[in-house]
């Protein structure tokens, strides 16, 4: 069953297509990889995905409800969440307190005035956020600030911040990049282990050839904003037409 | 109809003003990528110039003359300006009355030199901080410039006059074939319109026509870019600084006959250019000047007895008003571009 | 102690000695000497370092939790001002339904302030603000003069009808009070030499500002605080974590207003008048600099901001040429004329300069304020004591 339905999906800025006519599926409990050249459109998709973007047509379907004009964060609010190129946290607070805003999020929705009450009263979320944290191996570093974590962490935490909501749909885009081989392959395992224990859709916009076929179990290939074909991983690295448009370009980067 | 034409034309200086405060708050904006507070006091200290110059220039000494006696039948000291001495009584006469107008030749360089020491000293070290701490420390400064203004000057206005060829006024309705005394218009605020209509095109012409303006102006698009092409785009930021500052100075000097310098006003019209700047766009020059003559001309309509009577008090909130509205109808303002001041 | 951890609740009881201790702290010097002048325990001044207190408090909940700097925060001062002054005007001269109403009004005045505000951030919003704040001042002065006495401003009249006060002994002049006991109300404790005030109305400003102030705290620590902090911090995952920043925000700006408008109501219910001049953008630009110079974003800096500023403002504006020939009388006579035209800019009518430059210094060198330039100081002392125990990496933040 498909968690996600992207149906005629079409967007254009001034003379650009930046998007043409994108049909898009996203089997429940898959990881569905969308690659591409630069410029194919992947980060408009994504865009759109999120509620950041409006396409001129079409509409993008999430478990049977369009996301179509709605707010980022009602969009999260439904059950999909994103992870960024370079690391969304909060900077300026502590990794306990980046920990705690999703789990209160997930808890109290979009706005909730608790200004009485103090956060260490708030035993559920103190409890959920540390196991989280326990979890992935972040645990020492409850107390530091985040902005002051090497790269790595921040995007564990930044994974972890997305988890502790429970998502239906996680979304990442390209999250190894600019990261050193070993960094990225521990991202992958990561986000394998993720996968083994939890009932989660993943889509993965990536330009790693490695990291994709590590982890996909099927793939989108967008090129000059339309889907050129779709299929498993192995039917993928043969297929003339994808080696064509992209596999051609980027073979040594793979 | 007369009374329309004398309220544009009213609007004219004021805008004026406004204009040449707002293209100097961008361009350090747009260049620098600063909030400059204390861009306002930078049109106080232009004003100041006039007034420091007309000091200097009536400086005296005293002469006993004998030919003329007091009341006890003593030899009559007389203050002689030195300009007398220099010049003969009368061109000196003439210099004196003329002070305004050569204020500006004073005033030029000192305001590029407090530019370029503003710029180096302090604005430089706060590219990379927040915006709301450029806006706190250039508050601070400009609290500091007027104190030191107000301890100098005193806390009273210093009436500055003009040229005595400007002091009458201009009848336009006669000219324009209207009734006599309906259009009048003093002169020097023509003078002033004049002058700021020149500065403002030198600005742009400066900035269309010379490779450094078009190394400014990219800069503006893209300073990283400009920066990797080689192009010491610092050094010449520091003379953009250099020349808003004497943009301002030189609105300042000529506005000192309209209204007589005092310590708080560049504090006044800063507020309200920022109000302009932030309708035209920020980083956008033509938005500064369209906005600055349009919300000075819309304050003048606002003022008419006519749109007192069933507006009261609009002339009083009618920039603010505007400002708000075109905030939140055209997040960018005017003639703004997109990506200034956005996350 | 009242939900607070130990270190918060150690805060709070030193800022209430503080407070209930002023008149003997700020009291230092014995009467008829020649400092005398330089003392600061006397009503109208300590009601003002309070009042401006609850000011800062409140600016602090949105601009050091948020990092939304407005700048027209003076209007909803003004607002809460007139509001308690019509109170007093129509009601009675208790000055509880004063206050309450004044709060109550500034928040709505503020709900719709922020409501349109807050659509733009960074300078934009900053603009607004300053744009309401002006507008509301000339209105204040212009149109609305039936309402606001204009450039007279409101005093509570002797004709004025107060349907809930008995009418008035002829010839005597409504005063504010609290049941009965009037603001001005208070007894002189003469030790030696010195003379201590106590008065009424400032223990009552005193009271309410450690309210305030315990409020504050519980909002810093609370789940709504940190989401406030998280909005400054990165507002992209805060939409992306499903949290909607535009309430968030609003409260906090509702928030803050509403004390405003307590401390504008507080300001008449001492002082019983208004005028438009405190509605100005330079009154907004003054709890800037309070919260600013004390520590935006930390629990006690505003407090200490504001007690800074309104002491200073006091103490070095009443330094005259007199004061600083008596200082440096030891110096030599060359040296001390040198000295006294040194700093003679700076004190008296000067004070403004120091202001500012010290605002500067302070923006450029310590972004922290008195709070980090304290912790500094504090952490040096620390490091050489504990230079073998191991550095604990742990901090609370925003102390």
């Amino acid at each position: 069953m498909a968690i996600l339905e992207v149906k005629n999906v079409g967007k254009r800025f001034g003379g650009l297509q930046a998007l043409g006519n994108v049909n898009l599926s996203v089997a429940e409990n898959s990881v569905h990889a969308i690659i591409g050249p630069n410029g194919a459109g992947k980060s408009t998709l994504l865009n759109v995905l999120v509620g950041k973007l409006i396409p001129d047509t079409g509409s993008v379907m999430f478990d049977g409800q369009s996301v179509l004009g709605r707010k980022p964060y009602e969009i999260n609010q439904m059950g999909i969440s994103r992870v960024f190129q370079t690391p969304e946290i909060f900077g300026d607070l502590t990794v306990m307190e980046n920990m705690m805003i999703p789990c209160f999020a997930k808890r109290d929705g979009a706005f909730r005035m608790h200004a009485i009450e103090s956060v260490a009263q708030e035993k559920d979320i103190v409890g959920k956020a540390e196991n989280m944290l326990e979890e992935m191996k972040l645990i020492d570093k409850r107390g530091m600030n985040a902005a002051s974590m090497s790269r790595g962490d921040k995007r564990r935490l930044e994974i972890a911040m997305c988890l502790a909501q429970d998502p239906r749909l996680l979304l990442l885009d390209e999250p190894t990049a600019g990261m050193a081989r070993a960094d990225t392959n521990n991202t992958i395992d990561l986000l394998k282990q993720i996968k083994e224990e939890r009932d989660i859709t993943i889509a993965i916009i990536e330009h790693d050839m490695h990291v994709v076929f590590s982890l996909a179990e099927r793939i989108t290939v967008l090129a000059q904003g339309t889907p050129l074909v779709e299929d498993t991983p192995e039917n993928i690295k043969g297929h003339p037409k994808v080696r064509e448009a992209y596999l051609g370009e980027s073979q040594d980067a793979a | 109809m007369d009374a329309i034409i004398l309220q544009i034309l009213n609007g004219l200086d004021k805008g004026s003003a406004y204009a040449l405060i707002a293209l100097g708050l961008t361009l350090i904006f747009g260049t620098l990528g600063v909030v400059n507070f204390a861009h306002g006091a930078l049109f106080m200290i232009g004003a100041f110039c006039a007034v420091t110059f007309s000091k200097l220039l009536t400086l005296s000494h005293i002469v006993i003359d004998d030919t003329q006696k007091d009341f006890l039948g003593n030899p009559l000291k007389v203050e002689v300006p030195y300009i007398y001495d220099f010049f003969g009584q009368t061109t000196g006469d003439a210099i004196i009355d003329w002070a305004v107008p050569l204020s500006i030749i004073f005033c030029i360089p000192i305001m590029i030199a407090i530019g370029f020491i503003m710029e180096r000293g302090l604005i430089k070290h706060f590219y990379k901080r927040p915006h709301a701490d450029q806006i706190l420390v250039t508050f601070g400064l400009a609290i500091v410039l007027q104190e030191v203004i107000k301890y100098f000057y005193g806390a009273n206005p210093i009436p500055t006059p003009a040229p005595e060829v400007f002091a009458g006024s201009f009848d336009f309705g006669a000219m324009m074939g209207f009734a006599e005394n309906t259009i009048i218009y003093p002169y020097w605020r023509l003078v002033y319109f004049a002058f700021a209509a020149v500065i403002i095109g030198a600005v742009f012409a400066f900035l269309q026509f010379t490779t450094f303006g078009m190394v400014v102006r990219a800069g503006m698009a893209d300073r990283e870019t400009v920066g990797l092409l080689g192009i010491n785009i610092d050094k010449r930021f520091t003379i953009m600084f250099g020349i808003a500052a004497a943009v301002a100075g030189l609105a300042g000097v000529m506005y000192a006959p309209i209204n007589s310098p005092n310590y708080h006003m560049g504090m006044d019209f800063l507020v309200l250019s920022f109000v302009v700047v932030v309708v035209g766009g920020m980083g956008s020059l033509p938005g500064a000047v369209l906005a600055g003559f349009l919300l000075g001309i819309l304050e003048s309509f606002a003022s008419m007895s006519a749109v007192l009577e069933f507006l009261p008090g609009i002339n009083q909130i009618i920039i603010y008003l505007v400002a708000i509205i075109i905030l939140l109808t055209r997040p960018r303002g005017l003639m703004g571009r997109k990506g200034v001041m956005e996350e | 102690m009242f939900g607070l951890d130990k270190k918060d609740a150690g805060l709070l009881l030193i800022v209430a000695i503080l407070a209930l201790a002023a008149p003997f702290i700020l009291n230092p010097f014995p009467e008829g000497s020649a400092m005398a002048q330089f003392n600061a325990g006397y009503p109208d001044l300590m009601q003002r370092l309070v009042i401006f207190g609850i000011f800062a408090i409140g600016f602090n909940i949105l601009f050091g939790l948020t990092g939304y700097l407005s700048f027209g925060h003076a209007a909803f001062l003004g607002v809460g001002s007139y509001a308690a002054i019509w109170m007093m005007k129509l009601l009675t001269m208790n000055v509880i339904p004063a206050i309450i109403v004044s709060v109550m009004i500034a928040g709505l005045f503020s709900l719709l302030v922020g409501w349109i505000s807050l659509r733009r951030s960074g300078i934009y919003f900053s603009i607004l603000t300053l744009a309401f704040a002006q507008m509301s001042y000339a209105l204040a002065y212009s149109v609305l003069t039936p309402i606001t006495g204009g450039e007279t401003g409101l005093q509570p009249k002797y004709t004025d009808p107060r349907i809930l006060d008995g009418a008035l002994p002829d010839g005597q002049m409504p005063r504010a009070n609290l049941f009965g006991l009037d603001m001005k109300d208070g007894f002189e404790l003469v030790m030696g030499n010195w003379v201590f005030t106590f008065n009424a109305g400032y223990y009552i400003a005193a009271v309410v500002m450690l309210l305030s102030f315990y409020i504050s705290i519980r909002i810093f620590r609370s789940p709504f605080g940190m989401m406030l902090r998280a909005v400054k911090s990165n507002q992209q995952r805060m939409n992306y974590t499903g949290l909607n920043t535009k309430p968030y925000t609003l409260a906090a700006f509702v928030i803050s207003g509403m004390y405003a408008g307590l401390a504008g109501g507080l300001l008449v219910a001492m002082d019983t008048q208004v005028g438009a001049e405190r509605m100005f953008w330079t009154a907004s630009g003054e709890v800037v600099l309070m919260t600013i110079l004390g520590g935006a974003g930390t629990l006690i800096g505003p407090v200490l901001g504001a007690g800074f500023i309104k002491y200073m403002e006091n103490i070095v504006s009443k330094i005259n040429k007199t004061v600083l020939e008596q200082w440096f009388a030891f110096m030599p006579d060359g040296i001390e004329d040198v000295m006294v035209a040194l700093v003679y800019p700076f004190v008296g009518k000067g004070w403004h300069l120091t202001l500012g430059l010290l605002f500067m210094l302070v923006v450029i060198f310590l972004p922290g304020g008195l709070v980090e330039g304290g912790q500094r100081i504090g952490n040096l002392f620390r490091s050489k004591k504990a230079k073998d125990t191991s550095p604990d990496g742990s901090k609370t933040p925003a102390e």
